[in-house]
Order: structure tokens, then C-alpha cells, then sequence
């Protein structure tokens, strides 16, 4: 790849007869411009995606609730979210007169940054990952439990008393749910034996297609760990953080213009990301389901994988809209009870129901040897 | 038994896929939205929108300055001042009703003995500025003259149950 894009520019620079002057200037920085040009492949991407799922989640909900959704900007309001993304972009900036300026300012960034550094890992299709690091896993875990000091500095420095109950509830809800995410995915890394993201997918290949894919035999834990997902990124219905009805928007009350679109695109890419890893750890990433099923097998084996990721992601979007159209919210007590009392005993008993699964010979996941 | 149903049924999440079934059905359905400004809800004759004054068909005014939509106006929209005309009848100098105010009971239409104050269909207008929706008498009578026609007609088909 890397070839193919120099080769590309060399071309492009030889119309003028020019290459080997710039080269000489950019060769010793190549390798970050490299990088550079790969973040803005994988960034780009993501926020047109994040753009609409925004006009996604409210045509979803729209249409379940017998309404029309938004359709008066572009073709089925189809220019909607760039609409609303210029009216955030010139609206004015209100600074409250006691805030914290300088915490005010880094806390809508402080959301966003860490939901966009984790994608550094993780892997679209087969080979094609920013950096393939051994302890992939890790770093997930660490970049999504970042986002909760962006939450809390918000709610704090806008010294407002809304924004502060809604922070204190958000960061006590994404602590519990960090949790039983952590557990479920301590059975992940048990089968797969492996931390590494592309590790772990390798892991769920095998001649069952579907069948060899870490939701079968993980099935309650791919249920808890997409539960924990949506209280994690503060979904419905785990959205007391935000409470549009109760405490008008949480720790971002205070924010207007574009650091309330930078939540927004925090929020929205969290949710991205979450999608993304539930079909990395559990649907099997860029797999084929019909893998090795005969001839429905041999008939899909040409899409290529990103495809079936995408697939799988959006699949997992959709139940993230769905589940805002049916469920009300929870109430805090409850949503506590079923973290501590619930999801944390069910997965610390599933990991020791797999621990002991796999010493015995029904267990039919192991990674095969590449 | 009971509870061992229940704990079954909370462990399988089965009211919360029942109720993400609905939701499911729902999005099938057909919406029943109206597209405003393509689209329009229908009128009943006793709908009550913007206001307007009414002349008799000779051109004179029917207001007769009672002030008994003023005394009623429970959001205390109407303003009126009268005099004596040359004629001796008793007409209005002033008669302003403050939009803003109004909440559209339709108790002014109710109480006016002349049918002079009525409320017609309209309903898309708007004021650019303020005091924009502030109409004064000969406003209301604009509107009275260019909807007459609608006015006369909906008075008619309402006469039956007054």
C-alpha cells in the first residue's frame, strides 16, 4: 500500500519534472506523513459516519414512531446533518462567567480525543490496522475509560449545578459499567488467548462460519457486554447522564456551538467504536458467516471483508437506535443494582464456567494454528 | 414457581425483546404525518384563527362600540375608545387587539351582539418586528373585507345551533 501511494506521487510530482527535489525535502519525515495520511483515511471516514448516524438515528426513530423524520434539507433530508453541523459551527460561544476557562475549553476534546485514538487499533480488514500492537486490548480499555475525566472536567468547570449532578451520575454510571465490559472481555482474551485485536478475530476463523464466532459459545457475555456498551456511551436507556426531561442535558448544559458538537461527536463516535468492537470480539470482525458452509460459502467469499464489518457494524448501530425507541429510562437506583448486583456476578460466573469449559474437550473455539 | 418464571423470563430480557418487537412493527407502519405546507389538516367552520372586523353590505361598519368583547377578553387583548358620530350612532375610534395577548377563545365572536369582531380561518401569519402582530382597527377591517366572502359563509353554517 505504502508503495503504491509514493508511486502515485511520484507520478504526480514528475508532470512537473519535480520529484526528486521534494523528495529530497520530504524523505526524512515520510514515515509521519505516512501516518499522517493513514489517520486522515481512518478519521474522515468516521466523521462523515458520525454525521449520519445522526440523521440515521432520527429517521430510525421517526419511522418507529409513525413519524417522517427529518426531510425538508437535500433528497429525504439527506443534507441534514451538514445543515445542523454549520448551524452549531457559527453559533456563539457562551462561556459562563464563573467556569474554569481553561478546563471549560479541554473537556469537549478530552471526549472526543480518546473515542478517536482508539480506532488507531483496531483492524478493518485483514492486515489493514493503523498499528498492530500486541496489547491492542489494553489500550482499548484504557483510551475509552479516558473519556470519563472529559465528562467530569465538563460538568465541573461549568460551575453549574445541573452539569454537576449530570457528571456525577455519568461518571458513576461509566465506572460500575467499565466492569462487567472488563469481564466480558476477559472470557474474550481466555478463548482467543491473545490481546491483539487482529489476534482475536483469527481467533473466531474456522471451517463453522457463524458457529465459530465468540458469540456462541460467549453468548451471555456478548449480551453483557453490549448492555454495558450502551451504559458506557450513555444510550438509552442509560442516559440519565443526559436526562433531556429530568436535567435538560447534563454535564453539557453549559456548552453551545461547537463544544456541544464536540460531545455530540464524542458521543457519537463512542457509539461507532462500540459497534465496532462488539463485531470484533464477538461477531467475528471482518469474517465471512457463511465461511466454509458449502456452496453459500463459496458463493459470498468475494466480498471483501471490510464489507461484512461494515455490515456487522451497522447491524449493531441499528440496535443502538432501536433500543432508544423502546426503552424508557432507567432510574439511577436501578441502573446501579443491575451493574453491581446483576451483570458483575453473571460475569464473573460465566468466566469461570468458561475457564473450566475449556480444560474439558466440548470446547470447539480454540484458535487454530496459522 | 412464580418467581422461578420470573427469573427466567428477566435472564432471557423477555419484556424487553416483546417491546423491542413493537417498536419493530411500528417502523412498518404507515406514518401519519402531515406534510404542512403540502398537506393541510381540515377546517371545521368553527375554527377560530386571526381576526377580523365585518361591514354590513352597504360599507358601514358593524362594530357598534358596546365594549362587551373588551369587558370578556380574559387575556385583556382588545382596546377600545368610541365616540359619537355626526350621525348620532355611536361607533369605535380605536380598536386594537394585541396578538400576543389573544389566546383564541373565540369569547369576543361569542359575546359581540353585531357579529362585527368574528374569527376567521386564517391561520399562517406572522410579524417580522414587534408590534407587527398589534392590529389596529383598520387592519381588522382589511381582513374583514378581503375574507368576507369565507366569514359570511362560515357565520351561515353555524347559524343553525346559535
Amino acid at each position: 500500500m505504502e508503495a503504491q501511494v509514493l508511486y502515485f506521487f511520484q507520478t504526480f510530482w514528475n508532470i512537473f519534472g519535480l520529484w526528486n527535489i521534494v523528495w529530497s525535502y520530504i524523505e526524512p519525515i515520510w514515515p509521519l506523513i505516512w501516518n499522517l495520511i493513514k489517520i486522515v483515511v481512518i478519521i474522515i471516514p468516521l466523521m462523515l459516519g458520525v454525521a449520519y448516524l445522526t440523521y440515521a438515528e432520527r429517521k430510525i426513530l421517526a419511522y418507529m414512531q409513525v413519524r417522517v423524520g427529518p426531510n425538508r434539507v437535500g433528497y429525504y433530508g439527506l443534507l441534514q446533518p451538514i445543515a445542523d453541523g454549520l448551524k452549531l459551527l457559527f453559533k456563539e460561544l457562551i462561556v459562563p462567567i464563573k467556569a474554569n476557562k481553561f478546563l471549560f475549553a479541554i473537556a469537549p476534546v478530552m471526549v472526543l480525543a480518546p473515542a478517536l485514538a482508539a480506532w488507531a487499533v483496531v483492524p478493518f480488514s485483514d492486515g489493514l490496522v493503523l498499528a498492530n500492537i500486541n496489547a491492542g486490548l489494553l489500550f482499548i480499555l484504557s483510551m475509552t475509560s479516558i473519556g470519563v475525566y472529559g465528562v467530569i472536567i465538563a460538568g465541573w468547570s461549568a460551575n453549574s449545578k445541573y452539569a454537576f449532578l449530570g457528571a456525577m451520575r455519568s461518571a458513576a454510571q461509566m465506572v460500575s459499567y467499565e466492569l462487567p465490559m472488563g469481564f466480558a472481555l476477559v472470557c474474550v482474551l481466555m478463548a482467543a488467548q491473545s490481546m491483539n485485536l487482529s489476534e482475536i478475530v483469527y481467533g473466531q476463523q474456522s471451517h463453522l462460519g457463524i458457529l465459530g464466532w465468540y458469540v456462541v459459545p460467549l453468548f451471555p457475555m456478548f449480551v453483557v457486554y453490549f448492555i454495558s456498551g450502551v451504559a458506557e456511551t450513555n444510550r438509552a436507556p442509560f442516559d440519565m447522564a443526559e436526562g433531556e426531561s429530568e436535567i435538560v442535558a447534563g454535564f453539557h448544559v453549559e456548552y453551545s456551538g461547537m463544544g456541544f458538537a464536540l460531545f455530540f461527536l464524542g458521543e457519537y463516535a463512542n457509539m461507532i467504536l462500540i459497534a465496532a468492537l462488539t463485531s470484533l470480539f464477538f461477531l467475528g470482525g471482518w469474517l465471512n458467516p457463511f465461511d466454509g458452509w458449502g456452496i453459500v460459502g463459496i458463493w459470498t467469499s468475494w466480498i471483501p471483508g471490510i464489507v461484512w464489518l461494515l455490515f456487522k457494524i451497522f447491524f449493531i448501530l441499528f440496535l443502538f437506535l432501536w433500543f432508544r425507541a423502546t426503552f424508557p429510562r432507567y432510574r439511577y437506583d436501578q441502573l446501579m443494582r443491575l451493574g453491581w448486583k446483576i451483570l458483575i456476578p453473571l460475569t464473573l460466573i460465566w468466566v469461570v464456567v468458561v475457564a473450566a469449559w475449556m480444560q474439558t474437550p466440548y470446547w470447539l473455539w480454540s484458535p487454530e494454528p496459522r | 414457581m412464580e418467581k422461578i418464571i420470573h427469573l427466567i423470563k428477566s435472564f432471557t430480557l423477555w419484556e424487553l425483546l416483546k417491546g423491542m418487537a413493537v417498536t419493530w412493527r411500528y417502523m412498518f407502519s404507515r406514518n401519519i404525518t402531515i406534510h404542512f405546507p403540502e398537506e393541510k389538516t381540515p377546517q371545521g367552520f368553527r375554527f377560530r384563527g386571526l381576526h377580523a372586523q365585518r361591514r354590513y353590505a352597504n360599507g358601514e361598519e358593524r362594530c357598534i362600540g358596546c365594549k362587551l368583547c373588551e369587558a370578556v377578553c380574559p387575556a385583556l387583548a382588545i382596546k377600545i375608545e368610541t365616540e359619537e358620530r355626526a350621525d348620532g350612532t355611536r361607533r369605535t375610534t380605536l380598536y386594537d387587539i394585541d396578538l400576543v395577548k389573544c389566546i383564541f377563545c373565540g369569547f369576543c365572536e361569542e359575546a359581540c351582539p353585531v357579529d362585527a369582531i368574528v374569527e376567521t380561518r386564517i391561520l399562517e401569519y406572522h410579524g417580522e418586528k414587534r408590534g407587527d402582530l398589534y392590529y389596529t382597527k383598520e387592519m381588522l377591517l382589511a381582513v374583514g373585507d378581503k375574507y368576507e366572502e369565507q366569514i359570511a359563509k362560515d357565520r351561515a353554517a353555524d347559524a343553525p345551533y346559535r
